[in-house]
């Protein structure tokens, strides 16, 4: 695996540049991976995040876009607006989880 | 063990690569039967999550799909579907393509996949557009107020192939 630094931090990362360890994440880690890809985290960013954190500890895998939606009670079009273009691969980045594997 | 090679510039994911804006994909969905709607529906939706603009064109049987009377009641039958592997003979038999039908939506709602009014919620939700087409309405009298009210309008197939110019498309 290979690793980069973030916020002077070194951490691991997959061929894609997603963070391969979840136990090296925290909010601020999760702020700078923002960052960089442009994103200012506000409470609705924080409240996804830590839903997806939180949810992947239980299930063993990503949640999916239309996951986060149901479980947080936030509409899709919400989802796009905070995370834009591409929501559930951005969200899953700054989570430092590994982007979801389900089709929907 | 490898190290990125340039430490003072973060590997970051490229998700807004240049190469990969502007992209856009049309979906023809000519199909009413319940196993023929989704794929049209997830990959639209797969589209829309890869920040593609996405365009669907509903036409003859894919009129189902929009029209507000028989969107959530799409049904899936045995006969002329050999994929199934049982004998047709069975297909036929009265309250079949119901049994069959009920079978299918517990399979696809246990994947927490939505049914399909819900499915297109999301995909206009989600950025895309949808459309239906005149000759279709035309045929079968339908109009505006027949058809689900995100339904962007009646068009004409020239109509659509104008607005998807430089598009992807799949016709399904």
């Amino acid at each position: 695996m290979p690793t980069t630094t973030i916020a002077g931090q070194a951490v691991e990362v997959n061929d894609e540049g997603f963070l391969t360890r979840p136990d090296q994440w925290s909010d601020d880690l999760g702020t700078e991976l923002a960052r960089l890809i442009g994103i200012e985290l506000t409470a609705d960013h924080w409240k996804l995040l830590h839903f997806l954190r939180d949810d992947f500890a239980h299930q063993g895998e990503t949640a999916t876009l239309r996951r986060v939606s149901t479980q947080t009670g936030t509409p899709i079009k919400s989802l796009f607006d905070l995370f834009p273009g591409k929501p559930a691969k951005k969200m899953a980045y700054v989570a430092g989880l590994p982007k979801p594997k389900g089709c929907v | 063990m490898t190290t990125h090679a340039d430490q003072t510039t973060p590997f970051v994911p490229r998700f807004d690569a240049p190469e990969s804006q502007g992209r856009k994909l049309a979906i023809i969905c000519s199909k009413g039967n319940l196993d023929m709607a989704y794929p049209g529906l997830i990959l639209a939706n797969a589209a829309l999550g890869e920040g593609v603009e996405t365009h669907l064109f509903f036409t003859f049987w894919g009129f189902d799909m929009i029209n507000k009377k028989t969107s959530g009641d799409l049904k899936f039958t045995m006969l002329g579907n050999t994929a199934t592997h049982l004998p047709q003979g069975l297909g036929g038999i009265p309250g079949m393509t119901h049994l069959a039908t009920s079978q299918m939506k517990k399979a696809i709602a246990d994947l927490d996949v939505p049914e399909v009014p819900e499915f297109l919620d999301q995909i206009v939700g989600s950025g895309g557009h949808l459309w239906a087409c005149r000759m279709s309405a035309d045929m079968q009298h339908l109009t505006e107020v027949d058809l689900r009210d995100d339904v962007e309008g009646i068009i004409s197939a020239s109509d659509f192939i104008e607005l998807t110019e430089g598009a992807q498309l799949l016709f399904i």
